[in-house]
This record gives C-alpha cells, sequence and structure tokens, in this order.
C-alpha cells in the first residue's frame, strides 16, 4: 500500500495562495478546466436538448459537423483485439484523436476531457473539507497492468470488454442519452475516492488514464517548476495534485536536473499553478528547460 | 543497514508491490469476463438494427456511440442504459413499443462508424432484424375466424411476408380462416405487425430469427423437390408402405430399396 502524503501543516489548502494571489488567480486553471469539461458537455448536450447538431454522439465515437469522425482510441483497439475491423470512418477517427494526444499531452484527456474527473475531484475536494485521512490505495501500477489485461479479456470474450463497465463512457452516455442506472456505477467511484482510496480511481485503477498516459511521453504541454529556488516547501502542491508522485523530480531535483515535470502520469491540469502563493509551477512546453 | 542488504529490501518491496498490481489487475480482470459472459445474452424482445452483425461480432464491433440512435428520424433506436437486459449502451428497439419503418435511404447503417451495422445492406427489404412468429393462435381474432387482418394490413411487405391463408373453419363447419402466416425470406422484423396487433398483448411477436426458426438437417431432402427436379421420383414408383396394425398387408418392396438395403425388416410396426 502507498504512503498517501499528508498536508504538512492543518491550514486550509491553497489559502496562502489566494490571499497572495487573489482567489481568481489561484483558482484560473481550475476554473478554465471547468470550462473545457462544462463546454465539451454542452456541445455533446446541444443537440438532444436544443436541436442545434454539432456534435452528435458521445465520448466513444462522435461526429463533428457531419463530417469530423473522432473515435476512442482505446476502444477502437479493444474492437482490434476482438476481432473486428472497424470501417474507415472509426479509423480515422482514431488516428485523429492518438495523434492529439500524442502531440499535446496524454492525459489532458484526464483533466480536461473526462467527466469523471469531476466526480473524483469532487471527492477529493470533500474528503479535504471531512479530514478524511489515508485509506487503501491500491498500487499505482495496478491501472497499466489492467489496461493489459483489458485487452487479454477483449480477446478471450470476444467483446470490447472494458465498455462493460467503464465509468467514463457510462457517465457521458448518461448525460448525453439518459443515465439508468449508470448513476449507480459513478456513485460507487466517487464514494471510492472518499471513502476507501484517496485519488484511487483516476490515479490507480482507471484504465483509460493509463491508457492515456501511454501517450503522455511525448506530450508538448507540461508544467515547469521553473521558479522552484521560491519554493518554501509549504506542500501544498502535493496536497492538491492528483498524481503527487510526479513533482518531486521536477521540483526538488532528484533523478533530473531541469524543472520540467515530463512523467507521463501528470494530467497538465494546473492545479499546482493555482495553488502556489509563490508561483513555483508554470504552464508550458517540453522544450523550455529554463529556470529563473 | 549495509547498502546491499537495503537494496536487497528495496528489490522486495518492488516485486511485492508489483506482484500486488499485477494479481490485483488479474482478479478485476477475471470479474470482467465473467461478467462479460453472462452479460452478453439478449432478450428476446430486443431487436437490432438493420444490418447489425450476428450478436457476439456485434459486441466486437459497436462502440455504443449511439450515432445510429442519433440518425433514425422515427425515435426507433436507444442506447440500453445500465438495468436493462440489453449490454449497456448497444442500440437496441422494442417492437411493440416503436417499430423500425424501413426508411429507404437506412440512415441508421449509414450512421454506423465501425461497421456494427454491415454498410453492405443498402435494401432495406433484405434487412434482418428478427422474425415475426404468430405466436398465440388461441387469441389471435383471425384464428378464431374473425376478419382482423390488422397485421397483415400494416406490413410494409404486404403479401410477402405476410399472406393471409385461407383455411376451412371447423367450428361454424361453412366459414374460412384467413391465417395470417409469415414467410422468412421475406420479413425483415420491422415489428410493425406486432407494434399494431389489436390484442392488449399482440399475438404476433417480432423475435430475434434465432430463437424464431429451426433448422433443416443438412443431408435432408423433400421427395417432392427433387421429383421436381429430376423429372421423375428418385425411389420408384410402386412404393407401398406398410398399412398401420396390418402388418398381414405389409407391401411388396420396391426394386429401389430392395438395391439401397432399406427394407423394413418383417414384422415392423411402428
Ligand atoms: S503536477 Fe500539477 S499539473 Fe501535473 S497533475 Fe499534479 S497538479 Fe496537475
Ligand atoms: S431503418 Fe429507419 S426507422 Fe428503421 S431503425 Fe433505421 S433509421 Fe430507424
Ligand atoms: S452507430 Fe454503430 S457503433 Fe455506434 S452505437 Fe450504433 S451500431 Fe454501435
Ligand atoms: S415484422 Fe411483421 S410487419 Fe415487419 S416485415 Fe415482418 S411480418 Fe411484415
Ligand atoms: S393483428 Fe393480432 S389479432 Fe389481428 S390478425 Fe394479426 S395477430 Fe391476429
Amino acid at each position: 500500500m502507498n504512503k498517501v502524503i499528508a498536508p504538512a501543516v492543518a491550514r486550509p489548502l491553497g489559502a496562502e495562495a489566494i490571499a497572495d494571489k487573489g482567489w481568481w488567480l489561484a483558482h484560473k486553471w481550475l476554473l478554465l478546466r471547468r470550462g473545457s469539461q462544462f463546454g465539451l458537455l454542452a456541445l455533446f448536450l446541444l443537440g438532444p436538448l436544443a436541436g442545434v447538431w454539432i456534435v452528435k454522439g458521445n465520448l466513444a465515437s462522435s461526429l463533428t459537423l457531419g463530417a469530423l469522425p473522432l473515435t476512442d482510441p482505446l476502444i477502437f483497439a479493444q474492437s482490434l483485439a476482438a476481432g473486428h475491423l472497424p470501417y474507415r470512418s472509426a479509423l480515422i477517427g482514431a488516428a485523429i484523436v492518438l495523434a492529439f494526444y500524442l502531440a499535446v499531452g496524454g492525459r489532458l484527456y484526464c483533466s480536461w476531457v473526462c467527466p469523471v474527473n469531476l466526480v473524483t475531484d469532487a471527492a477529493a475536494a470533500l474528503r479535504r473539507r471531512l479530514g478524511l485521512k489515508g485509506g487503501r490505495v491500491p498500487p499505482e501500477a495496478t491501472r497499466r497492468w489492467l489496461l493489459a489485461v483489458v485487452l487479454v479479456v477483449s480477446a478471450l470474450t470476444g467483446t470490447i470488454a472494458w465498455e462493460w463497465v467503464n465509468p467514463v463512457t457510462m457517465l457521458h452516455r448518461a448525460l448525453v442519452f439518459g443515465g439508468g442506472l449508470a448513476w449507480g456505477v459513478v456513485a460507487a467511484v466517487f464514494v471510492y475516492d472518499l471513502l476507501v482510496a484517496p485519488r484511487g480511481w483516476c490515479g490507480h485503477l482507471c484504465p483509460v488514464g493509463a491508457f492515456y498516459a501511454l501517450l503522455g511521453r511525448t506530450a508538448i504541454v507540461r508544467v515547469s517548476a521553473n521558479k522552484r529556488r521560491a519554493c518554501d516547501d509549504c506542500m501544498d502542491c502535493f496536497a492538491v495534485c492528483p498524481e503527487p508522485q510526479v513533482i518531486r523530480p521536477a521540483l526538488k531535483g532528484e533523478g533530473q536536473t531541469h524543472p520540467l515535470i515530463l512523467a507521463p502520469a501528470c494530467t497538465s491540469c494546473g492545479r499546482c499553478i493555482d495553488i502556489c502563493s509563490k508561483d513555483v509551477f508554470a504552464m508550458t512546453t517540453r522544450f523550455n528547460r529554463s529556470e529563473s | 543497514m549495509r547498502p546491499n542488504a537495503r537494496t536487497a529490501f528495496d528489490r522486495r518491496r518492488f516485486l511485492q508491490t508489483a506482484a500486488g498490481a499485477a494479481g490485483g489487475a488479474c482478479v478485476l480482470g477475471l470479474g470482467l469476463g465473467l461478467y462479460a459472459r453472462q452479460a452478453r445474452a439478449l432478450p428476446a424482445t430486443a431487436l437490432r438494427p438493420p444490418g447489425a452483425l450476428t450478436e457476439a461480432d456485434f459486441l466486437a464491433s459497436c462502440v455504443r456511440c449511439g450515432l445510429c440512435v442519433r440518425d433514425c428520424p422515427f425515435g426507433t433506436l436507444k442506447l440500453a442504459t445500465p438495468g436493462d437486459t440489453v449490454a449497456s449502451g448497444t442500440p437496441y428497439f422494442e417492437a411493440r413499443k416503436v417499430p423500425c419503418e424501413m426508411c429507404d435511404n437506412i440512415p441508421c447503417v449509414k450512421a454506423c462508424p465501425t461497421g456494427a451495422l454491415d454498410h453492405g445492406l443498402s435494401d432495406i427489404s433484405k434487412a434482418q432484424m428478427g422474425l415475426a412468429v404468430l405466436i398465440d393462435q388461441e387469441h389471435c381474432l383471425n384464428f378464431l375466424g374473425l376478419r382482423c387482418d390488422v397485421c397483415y394490413r400494416v406490413c410494409p411487405a404486404i403479401d410477402k411476408a405476410i399472406t393471409l391463408e385461407t383455411r376451412h373453419n371447423p367450428r361454424s363447419d361453412r366459414h374460412a380462416m384467413l391465417l395470417p402466416t409469415v414467410h422468412s425470406d421475406a420479413c425483415t422484423g420491422c415489428g410493425k405487425c406486432e407494434k399494431s396487433c389489436v390484442l392488449p398483448e399482440a399475438a404476433i411477436k417480432v423475435l430475434p430469427r434465432k430463437l424464431a426458426q429451426g433448422a433443416p438437417a443438412a443431408h435432408y431432402r423433400k421427395g417432392w423437390e427433387e421429383r421436381e427436379k429430376a423429372g421423375h421420383s428418385l425411389i420408384g414408383e410402386q412404393l407401398k408402405l406398410p398399412v398401420r396394425g396390418r402388418d398381414d398387408a405389409a407391401a411388396p418392396v420396391s426394386s429401389a430399396d430392395t438395391a439401397a438395403g432399406q427394407s423394413l425388416p418383417a414384422g415392423w410396426s411402428p
């Protein structure tokens, strides 16, 4: 079981950042991210709710403006493993999505697109508010193993295996097409993160996140701790980060000299930028290794 | 702790964690596989959209995107939600609720990006979404000798998929019964008949083809068809079969039967 890093001192997380930078700047990236998540959802909902069909379908596969196909590459891969060669439309859609996340950053999907992020962020926030500490977190590598297992199960059962239970597409489908008991699955993820394992779902179990992390090795968009000399060890960034293990190498120069967070697990959510009263972190590109 | 003892300790911890992760993932995978096995059954009332691959191939190919649902102009199709007995997220329809209107341009099939709905289907009359079965002859009004005919009249393939077959009505002994009769070569399984059956519970129902149809044994031949093809009977003309209950009157066996060594043993009785 992994150790959970707890805030060093008992004071509201981010209080200093709000005092020093003001509330808006201390929530800038969070608000941008929520804008992206809700904006994408609105695009999908505009059709069924208002009859304006800009985007049809759901996160598994969609058609934008009747011309741009987008398909989730992991679902595509499972279909291949199950023994079906999808049509060109799905192939092109998967290639576009794959190319986008390979170029820009794999786990941008997790923090800027995925609807489950709202659920697990809410669980993490409530956990902090209630002062819940610790829990039983499965090893971080479980999600990568699960990713491999999902492909094997797809091949063995001849079905797109993860879609039987995938909370990501279930939640998205529930929002766009109507839900049934899908809300139960979403509630299960929330309760798991709240009461059982802090950041357990996205950070340790979800094979979709593990897949997008695989695409994160060439990510252009990266966060850099470029003012790390100003760090006063308040530990707020570790407390707020959904993947706290990625920060140390960049912030403390462990195993690397440059201040870039290159670990593919970093979701480029920017919460560390918001929360830091010393403005240690900045959103930049992987080519910017400068330090100030 | 000596340095090499420390690395040995670290290595052991690392291996333990890795084994825990792999083991945990395998347990979850096993659960997933078992769930997939039992959740793949399709209830008899659920029909797949036109052009859908066989159920096994459908579950390998449908990504559950709902694009077919969106392009159906009649609101026929819907995506299953968890809690339905259909694989969650896959498209289906229920004939008695909203049947398929058999669009000429089949927009649902065209919308499918994966091929779960086969784009090779260009003529909707060739669709095989299911097969109508007049399942309850006790309550069907036409079987009672009345003239309802509604299922027959609404069928988009009237007189091909459903015909009315005339039979003598033994109850009145002077009328005919016109029995709605479905023909599997023309029925698309659109469900219009089931939707329109006037009874509170439809007497005619559209079922998945696999459920609705038997299959002939591969080696069976129909004598009358073979005779038609060959121009004469394949087993000779003078064959007389034993007359039940009168073993003594057993017929002379035809030459063809003797040649094949298939004559019935003497004293045979059914
Ligand atoms: S390091 Fe920063 S940007 Fe990356 S996941 Fe953690 S909080 Fe988000
Ligand atoms: S053929 Fe027409 S009515 Fe039938 S399912 Fe497809 S789009 Fe809907
Ligand atoms: S459009 Fe094709 S892949 Fe999408 S839900 Fe319909 S059948 Fe499945
Ligand atoms: S399902 Fe009924 S209405 Fe549709 S083609 Fe078959 S017999 Fe006709
Ligand atoms: S509509 Fe129903 S009751 Fe009428 S003939 Fe058809 S099956 Fe029988």
